[in-house]
């Protein structure tokens, strides 16, 4: 520290002066020298070293930085919007209904918010730091010093800048050798001005990328303003395309063109034969029957038995109630409900009974064929139930409304001997 | 360290450290020739990155049923593998963060790899649950942001939200962290590239510094920002992998259903991280000569974290038996019986075995300067830690409720080949910043040395 040399300067000084740099052998006489520096009045100095230095920040009286207090902001609005972002999507834009659960509960709004809070401090502390240390700088005139290159490797610096009102090209100078620099050298800003600005470069750079990511924003805005017959662009097809052929339409590979295959001649799909036109159709002869099935769909003996009957009060009740009631009268909950909007409809009466000559009782007098007919296959305004209920099933019912027929228009000779009713 | 007394004052005396630690360092990033091993490295990683690519493409292009996953394991080796990568990620962190709050100065000899560990570690492991959704092109619904679907928000009550929360706050602080601890260093590569007349690497390095000058007055801000960085990330670190630990917790499967979860993946995140660190920086510090920068006494302490949080995982695995028995319903006690000697016993077995015992040798001070085994148990470490997961995951679904759906388990070789590729992209990565960053935080290592002190009022009479 003894060795003083001024060093040749290898810049033309032709720019403008911006102040002294002098360089100091260890972290320790350059904590000494800023107190030096500090101590004679001057502000507008700064030191440099390749690692912070210990006690560094009282010599120079360096106050603390507000840069807490901008991370305390940054993490109170991310809990903030944390939770206020919850609150709108889940407990206002789009509530779930899970299990009758409130929509709003905020121990389940925690992890977010939590993780916002981190996130935005973690955003202002980098961000912030940076923005209060000035960086990033494109240039800078101690950089200009050879000398300088070494800040970042074993070099302790410290600097003062010719704006600070203190300074003096003599005194100053005197004052950076008194505090022990190994070396001393003015430093001058570049003559061309065009230096102390962003590289042209990087200004292309920044606006061409900028410009690059605004295309894709520039296509949606396009799209959502204008019309268009062509079908959208899937970046993603999903499955909306499929190598398959959909009905009636065109394929290439079958020689008479068409995508539909018709059934083979003399075949049947299984479960489709339905061989026994009375079981299936209600039919005997070409008439509709009178009797039941002798056999089911399988070829198995069909009984009409008290279980049958059973099976279909069963069907009966679930499908047919609605509209014909649960005795037959044709005064189910639908004709009610119609009849309280201020309505008149009501469902076929089941039940009813001929007059003597014969009038009326349509369905009592319909043949059992013709009845699981209208069960199957509808009447009127009434839907078949063929794709709803099993044939076995609709003999079922036919039984059922045979069952309850009888049971309607009873009289007391139909009570079995000695029953005391 | 170095004792106190040994602070330099004769003239040029500490400068020749701080020269002899830029150099040290940064000769790696400045050979012109990269060492033949780290290149053999590098094309095996490439290699096993370039695999798993093609593993990637074949799974999205076909969907997940190239996977051994079925409807009874729903989750196998996809989530096995997301929570031992960001198990790995977290002992970065726990190294920059908590062991720089409580002032272990020997975390900066190692910080700087770690967190970059840390951050490939989170990348590989983010690939997981992108992928093992089946249209990774939908995850942008996982964001809050206006859409054509109507108001179409997320579910921010569902743990997997948080998962998606916690970790993008996690990758994003890490690198964050890493890259701001890494300016200065980078100034400083600038500044040498620039004295040795590589006019391009220096301005490369340049644009990446930010114009770093070292200005007491920006220390004085950097610094404050690091400690609340630090301070940030350290509850961050607890939350994310509590938060992944809930993804099981707040289901109602026995196995998964527990409130010792938390705790039990932190610890075992921490464990595993530093077996993951010790892999990574055993054979390079041989490999870069950094055997001064990377002491054996720093190696001795991380086998010591290694030893206290492998008995605390454990502890959880005893605790998790106990309170089965404990709990006394049998759903519970039934999986953990089933865990240990059900189909999966050989997986338990490998998972006790190098989680609980293999720690054990870290006892022995031989143990501990003998690198080469202590590399061979950090491997062991690793696999046991991988089979953590798979037994918490795969046996828990594998024998749940339904003894009609029990199932096994077989993985396919696209399960292992997509495994294999984030472990190529790890030392991919890995290799490269090792060969072209600042590998030791240079300034961090000079700051903490006594010679940072030296010339200083403490030190004028020989001693400090």
């Amino acid at each position: 520290m003894s060795t003083h040399e001024e060093t040749p300067v290898n810049v033309p000084a032709e720019g403008e002066l911006y102040g002294y740099l002098a360089e100091y052998d260890t972290p320790g006489e350059l904590v000494e020298a800023a107190r030096k520096v500090r101590d004679a009045g001057y502000t507008d100095f700064d030191c440099y070293s390749p690692f912070p230095v210990h006690g560094i920040d009282p010599a120079m009286g360096i106050k603390r930085t507000i840069l807490p207090l901008i991370i305390f902001a940054g993490g109170f609005t991310g809990a903030a919007s944390g939770i206020l972002l919850q609150w709108y999507c889940n407990a206002h834009a789009w509530t779930w209904n899970i299990s009758g659960k409130p929509t709003w509960s905020i121990p389940a709004n925690i992890p977010i918010a939590y993780e916002l809070t981190i996130l935005l401090s973690v955003f202002c502390s980098f961000f912030g730091m940076w923005a209060l240390n000035r960086l990033p700088q494109v240039w800078h005139p101690l950089f200009r010093q050879d000398r300088f290159l070494r800040v970042t490797d074993d070099g302790f610096f410290l600097a003062i800048e010719a704006r600070d009102r203190r300074f003096d090209t003599v005194k100053t100078k005197e004052l950076l050798h008194g505090a022990g620099s190994i070396a001393l050298e003015p430093v001058y800003l570049d003559p061309d001005p065009r230096s102390r600005q962003m590289p042209k470069w990087i200004t292309a750079f920044i606006v061409a990328s900028t410009a690059f990511a605004l295309i894709p924003f520039a296509i949606a805005a396009k799209a959502r303003n204008s019309h268009s017959s062509e079908p959208h662009i899937h970046i993603f097809p999903d499955m909306d395309f499929q190598p398959k052929f959909k009905s009636d339409t065109e394929a290439d590979m079958f020689p008479d063109g068409r995508a539909n295959r018709g059934e083979i001649p003399g075949t049947v799909a299984r479960g489709w034969l339905e061989q026994d036109e009375t079981f299936w159709h209600g039919l005997d002869n070409g008439q509709w029957t009178t009797g039941f099935p002798k056999a089911d769909g399988n070829g198995q003996p069909f009984a009409v038995d008290d279980k049958l009957v059973k099976r279909g009060q069963n069907r009966f009740n679930i499908y047919c109630s609605p509209c014909h009631g649960y005795d037959g009268h044709g005064q189910g909950m639908i004709p009610e409900r119609v009849k309280s909007l201020g309505g008149v409809w009501q469902a076929r009466n089941l039940v009813e009974a001929p007059t003597a000559d014969g009038k009326g009782g349509v369905v009592v007098q319909m043949p059992n064929g013709q009845l699981f007919n209208t069960i199957s296959n509808g009447f009127n305004t009434m839907q078949g139930y063929a794709a709803q209920i099993p044939a076995g099933d609709r003999w079922a019912i036919v039984a059922y409304v045979r069952a309850l027929e009888r049971a309607q228009n009873a009289s007391r000779d139909d009570l079995p001997p000695g029953s005391n009713f | 360290m170095t004792t106190e007394a040994a602070i330099p004052t004769e003239p040029g005396k500490a400068r020749e450290y701080f020269r002899t630690v830029t150099k040290d360092v940064a000769w790696i990033a400045e050979a012109p020739k990269p060492h033949k091993l780290w290149l053999a490295a590098l094309t095996v990683a490439v290699c096993a990155f370039g695999w798993g690519i093609f593993c990637i493409y074949k799974l999205v292009m076909t969907g997940i049923g190239v996977w051994g996953n079925s409807n009874t394991v729903c989750w196998a080796w996809d989530i096995t593998n997301f929570v031992w990568w960001i198990g790995i990620g977290h002992a970065g962190t726990l190294i920059s963060a908590v062991l720089y709050l409580t002032r272990q100065h020997w975390r900066v000899s190692i910080n700087r790899s770690a967190e970059a560990m840390t951050i490939f570690a989170v990348m590989a492991a983010g690939l997981f649950p992108l992928l093992h959704t089946g249209r990774p092109w939908f995850a942008w619904w996982m964001i809050p942001i206006p859409n054509d679907m109507g108001s179409m928000w997320p579910q921010f009550r569902s743990p997997l939200m948080w998962d998606v929360f916690a970790v993008t706050t996690y990758m994003t602080t890490s690198i964050l962290f890493w890259y701001m601890g890494m300016v200065p260093d980078l100034a400083t590569f600038r500044d040498r590239c620039a004295m040795q007349g590589k006019n391009l690497k220096s301005a490369i390095y340049g644009v990446l510094s930010l114009g770093w000058r070292g200005s007491a007055r920006q220390w004085h801000r950097y610094e404050r920002a690091y400690l609340i960085l630090a301070g940030l990330a350290t509850p961050l670190v607890f939350s994310v992998h509590s938060v992944v630990s809930f993804d099981f917790a707040t289901s109602q499967l026995p196995g998964w259903h527990t409130t010792i979860f938390p705790p039990y993946f932190v610890a075992g995140a921490i464990f595993s991280g530093f077996a993951m660190v010790l892999t990574l920086l055993i054979p390079l510090r041989y490999l870069f000569n950094l055997k001064h920068i990377i002491k054996q006494e720093h190696i001795h302490a991380m086998c010591r974290i290694m030893l206290a949080t492998g008995m605390m995982v454990g502890l959880a695995y005893a605790s998790e038996f106990f309170i089965a028995w404990y709990s006394g319903n049998p759903f519970e006690q039934f999986t953990f019986v089933s865990r240990a000697f059900g189909p999966f016993w050989w997986a338990y077995f490998l998972m006790v075995g190098n989680n609980v015992l293999i720690p054990q040798f870290f006892w022995s001070k031989w143990v501990r300067n003998n690198n080469i085994l202590i590399w061979f148990l950090c491997i062991c470490i690793n696999i046991g830690m991988w089979f953590e997961r798979f037994v918490i995951i795969a046996t828990s679904l594998a024998r749940s409720f339904l003894p009609s759906a029990w199932s096994y388990y077989h993985p396919t070789r696209y399960d292992v080949g997509v495994f294999v590729g984030t472990i190529g992209m790890f030392l991919m990565l890995f290799l490269l910043f090792f060969r072209f960053a600042p590998v030791v935080a240079i300034s961090e290592v000079k700051g903490a040395s006594p010679e940072a002190h030296a010339g200083g009022p403490g030190s004028k009479g020989g001693h400090h």
